[in-house]
């Protein structure tokens, strides 16, 4: 970027300053509002909302595979009699509750609550902005994100039930209502679902990569960028970059199931009759939605990474290690991340000599993750740890990314593929590297930035509780199922009684079921935490943590425009933490450099 | 009876909840500054000696996960390249276990270590590039020897040699049941489509193609021992994946195109069963069921079937309701038995034609359509069947 769009910048921002002398309704404030940090605070909140359906889910069907075809209250309750009569989870019910759980927690609360909360709330405030670069397309990013929250779970009460072919949704299965109950209305509330989330996703996207481009502060280059600005920046292109695959995805999909096209379907005998379907064929839906759907891994991974990066470096009062080696690694993520997408496909019957090379493309990519968990650890060594929850979650995640992420290398190789596909391995490897690392982001995320957020602080001892007992659970939960993957369990099935072969897993999964439960129960204790400290809390002091990062120099009471007055200019970058030659272990990115201060980084 | 013990679970939850939050606040020393949220030097000590302790659990439940569950992962392959595959498993699996007992070691070690003390400073060290080119290229070394071996297994195994021996069997697959289909004597499978199926002709096979004329189907497959099977595979629904997990063996079956996969079965189902590891699985199995049912007689319903050992066709892909209970049962049998289990079999052609003379003969109304119904009835019930 020249230096004349920072200069537009910064004009820019000084018009801002006049601009907002207008009185806020309770409708402009807190409902329709264009201030970025009012609509990172609306992001988390539906997106808190939706993780608790996502993971209450999870609980529900994790009951059903350890006690399987017993009769239970709460799914009564819960699931009603058609879909639990007696108690007794049925059949098509787990395979709804297994599709939704993934797709909420991978859409609706990985990406739209974790990338659209911190986005948000960080961009503007680290660069040094006043607000995105367009404040109304943010807020119709964050309406369109909650309206497709609402159609998603509106699709749990149609009469035939939710979508339940899995959150890959492969046709034929999702698109012929005769194959499972399910691929009726409940699909096509999904995919209509889906597709006003892409559109929010798009709208965010965009704006993120535009406001990071053109709108940071006087002296905030891009090698002076904290690294969740280039995690969330990254993130945004690579969103932008295949989340458009997935809608046509979803739209040639629509085609086939209310138009009678043949994009993904050919030769079908069902219920006693032969479709017209020909031509089609389901795994070139497979290519469209992996296109989208590898890189959605990252999509969810890097903005925690980020996050983690910030986190780690403040508490442990140390420059994070390795700053441009961290940003290259982010970049070769994000570029390997849409040319690896085929490593799902090694046995959908793709050509062989495919599977190769993504085999090949598949395992460079633990190259630049290798380097970005030694450079974590590298960056705690000799430190000074802070050991705030936010820094537990960091180290956490870190811990966890090195285990999920290691399993990789087996379920990267297509040779190895070939038998844990599709079994417990897999679900183990994805849940720990992506589900559990990215959730331990978020957490990260929001025990650091909530007293930017609701201008007080969480209560630290729950969150050392919340952290310990969802640490232990989660290897608790997510451990023993390499060992069921390895027998050869393939998941998405509702009872495995009708393989004797598997009744000594048994035990393992009221294991795995255990620890899930109480897992759960604890994150009440985040819940309350989280919603009694919004009014409750303690009031915070402008920077509790002593952080370098733009942010903390903004006033506690949120304004327009985030700083009265000038907007700060940065003379560093945002890691002099414990720079000799100050009085203080941190420096803010706003001090200018003493006289004869060398810059110690390269 | 179970609303009583939810309320006492959450009754005994919150009470530990109470007492964990007053375990914590005794650790407080210094209360004035417990509650402004940030962590003291009194928590980053706690949590210090707690990352210590983390630490000391992942080992330890790794250990005790490896001893009660080691025997539970697939043991001897049963396929001739079921041993390279893991081979290959092997030598991943002691990289990945060194690379996660070092790396874990350091975060939480160096988490213990360097907790923050009041006085203490933090090292300024925000870069050093022989460290970065170190951690670069070793794993850039390593992943480059185990993608060779992994590519050079995997054109072995996906590979099919066209010139080569072997026997063809198709998998048909469809909402939720297997069946097998065998090429016959000239080994070249009849050309089919959905569109042919019509009674018993489920898999929809042309039955005016020259090569169909032999085929035959069957609910249950049985390979021969030392020969290569060449599956080729398809659907008639929806995606699903033939999974024989024994063999290392995998592949989607997938409406619309007919996909492959072959290997070569090593031991017979006999052999397998005698293997003193499956045994003992097998053994501790039945001594599980055994428990179970005594469970169920107990409650008034019918015990469990004692288990034998059999290798299995699974459903591995999301295919509808019942894909929980998608299976065939696979024999392998030696060569000799083989030929005279496939012997005894009824060509595809011929089930269609005593099909079809089946209500011809009942028009006729007379004698002889009694004595040949029965049997035919029971041949088409055969292939209905499972």
């Amino acid at each position: 970027m020249s230096a004349e769009a920072l200069d537009h910048a910064h004009d820019h921002a000084h018009d801002h300053d006049h601009e907002h002398h207008h009185k806020d309704t309770f409708i402009t404030k807190y409902i329709f509002s264009i201030d970025h940090k009012m609509i990172a605070r609306q992001y988390l909140i539906t997106g808190i909302f939706m993780g608790i359906i996502g993971v209450g889910m999870s609980m529900l069907f994790r009951m059903q595979l350890a006690w399987p075809e017993e009769s239970f209250k709460v799914f009564n309750f819960f699931l009603g009699d058609k879909f639990a009569p007696n108690g007794v989870m049925t059949n098509d019910m787990y395979l709804a509750l297994v599709t939704i759980h993934g797709t909420i927690m991978v859409f609706f609360v990985l990406t739209a609550a974790l990338s659209g909360t911190f986005s948000n709330l960080l961009i503007p405030l680290q660069i040094g902005a006043r607000d995105m670069a367009s404040g109304f397309l943010n807020m119709v990013s964050y309406w369109l994100f909650f309206t497709s929250s609402v159609v998603m779970v509106c699709s749990l009460f149609v009469e035939s039930g939710p979508a339940s072919a899995g959150w890959t949704i492969y046709p034929p299965l999702s698109a012929l209502p005769q194959a499972i109950g399910g691929s009726g209305a409940g699909m096509t509330l999904w995919l209509v679902s889906m597709a006003i989330f892409i559109a929010s996703s798009l709208l965010g996207s965009l704006n993120y990569i535009v406001t990071v481009l053109n709108l940071r502060t006087k002296g905030m280059s891009f090698t002076r960028l904290p690294l969740t600005i280039w995690a969330f920046f990254i993130t945004a292109v690579i969103g932008v970059i295949s989340f458009p695959v997935l809608l046509s995805a979803a739209l040639l999909l629509i085609m086939d199931r209310s138009f009678g096209t043949s994009f993904f379907l050919s030769d079908i005998y069902i219920a006693g009759e032969v479709l017209h379907y020909q031509g089609g064929s389901p795994v070139l839906f497979e290519h469209l939605f992996w296109f989208l759907g590898h890189p959605e891994v990252y999509i969810v991974l890097l903005p925690a990474l980020g996050i983690t990066s910030e986190v780690i470096a403040t508490n442990a009062r140390k420059p994070i290690f390795g700053y441009r080696a961290m940003i290259m690694s982010i970049i070769a993520i994000a570029f390997l991340s849409t040319i690896v997408w085929g490593h799902h496909m090694f046995l959908s019957g793709m050509n062989p000599f495919l599977g190769s090379v993504f085999t090949f493309t598949t395992l460079l990519i633990a190259i630049p993750s290798a380097v970005k968990a030694f450079n974590y650890i590298t960056t705690i060594w000799k430190g000074n740890l802070q050991m705030n929850p936010a820094m537990l979650f960091s180290i956490g995640l870190v811990s966890t990314f090195i285990t999920g992420g290691l399993t990789g290398i087996i379920l990267g190789d297509s040779t190895l593929d070939i038998n844990v596909h599709d079994t417990y391995f897999v679900v183990a490897h994805f849940h720990l590297v992506m589900g559990i690392s990215a959730l331990y982001g978020m957490f990260a995320g929001i025990y650091h930035w909530f007293p930017k957020m609701f201008k007080r602080m969480l209560n630290k001892n729950l969150g050392y509780i919340h952290f310990w007992v969802t640490a232990v659970c989660a290897y608790g939960v997510f451990f023993p199922m390499h060992f069921i993957g390895l027998a050869g369990l393939p998941r998405r099935y509702y009872t495995n009684t009708n393989f004797p072969l598997f009744d000594d897993l048994q035990n393992v999964n009221v294991l795995i079921t255990t620890f899930a439960l109480v897992g759960g129960v604890f994150q009440l204790v985040f819940l309350f935490n989280f919603f009694y400290s919004i009014f409750y809390g303690k009031k915070t002091v402008q920077n509790p943590w002593k952080s370098n990062t733009l942010e903390w120099t903004a006033p506690i009471e949120h304004i327009h425009g985030n700083w009265p007055g000038e907007i700060p200019h940065v003379y560093r970058w945002a890691y002099d933490y414990s720079k000799p030659g100050h009085d203080d272990d941190f420096v803010p990115q706003n001090v200018p450099m003493k006289p004869g201060e060398e810059q110690l980084h390269h | 009876m179970t609303s009583l013990l939810v309320i006492i679970v959450l009754f005994l939850l919150s009470v530990a909840l109470w007492q964990l939050t007053k375990i914590f606040d005794l650790t407080q020393i210094n209360a004035a500054s417990n509650d402004s949220g940030i962590a003291d030097d009194n928590d980053n000590n706690v949590h210090g000696y707690l990352m210590f302790g983390f630490l000391a659990f992942i080992y330890i439940f790794t250990i005790y996960g490896l001893i009660k569950w080691g025997s539970l992962p697939l043991h001897t392959p049963a396929s001739a390249h079921g041993g390279m595959v893991d081979n290959l498993m092997n030598i991943t699996w002691v990289l990945i276990f060194i690379v996660q007992t070092v790396t874990q070691a350091l975060l939480y070690y160096f988490a213990f270590k360097y907790r923050g003390k009041k006085d203490q400073k933090a090292l300024y060290f925000a870069d050093n590039n022989k460290l970065e080119v170190i951690w670069s290229v070793i794993p850039a070394v390593v992943l480059a020897g185990l993608i060779l071996y992994g590519l050079y297994a995997w054109s072995n195994i996906m590979f099919i040699d066209k010139d080569e021996d072997t026997i063809e069997i198709e998998l048909y697959a469809q909402q939720f049941k297997w069946t097998a289909r065998y090429a016959g004597d000239d080994n070249v499978l009849g050309k089919a489509n959905v569109r042919y199926i019509e009674g018993v002709n489920t898999l929809g096979v042309d039955l005016a193609d020259p090569n169909a004329q032999d085929d035959v189907a069957t609910t249950e497959l049985h390979i021969p021992k030392g020969k290569k099977i060449h599956f080729k595979m398809r659907s008639q629904d929806v995606l699903h994946s033939a999974y024989m997990p024994h063999f290392r063996a995998q592949m989607n079956c997938v409406p619309g195109m007919v996909t492959e996969f072959s290997f070569t079965p090593i031991y017979t189902t006999t052999e397998m069963r005698d293997m003193p590891f499956m045994q003992e699985k097998v053994a501790n199995i039945n001594a599980i069921r055994t428990k179970k049912s005594a469970e169920l007689q107990a409650n008034g319903q019918p015990a469990l079937d004692p288990y034998t050992f059999d290798y299995l066709l699974l459903c591995n892909k999301i295919c509808g309701s019942s894909h929980y209970n998608m299976q065939m049962k696979i024999v392998v049998d030696t060569p000799e038995e083989y030929k005279k289990w496939l012997k005894e079999k009824t060509t595809i052609v011929n089930e269609v034609k005593t099909a079809n003379a089946a209500p011809a003969a009942e028009e006729a109304g007379s004698k002889p359509a009694d004595t040949a119904k029965p049997a035919e009835a029971k041949m088409i019930a055969a292939v209905v069947k499972k």
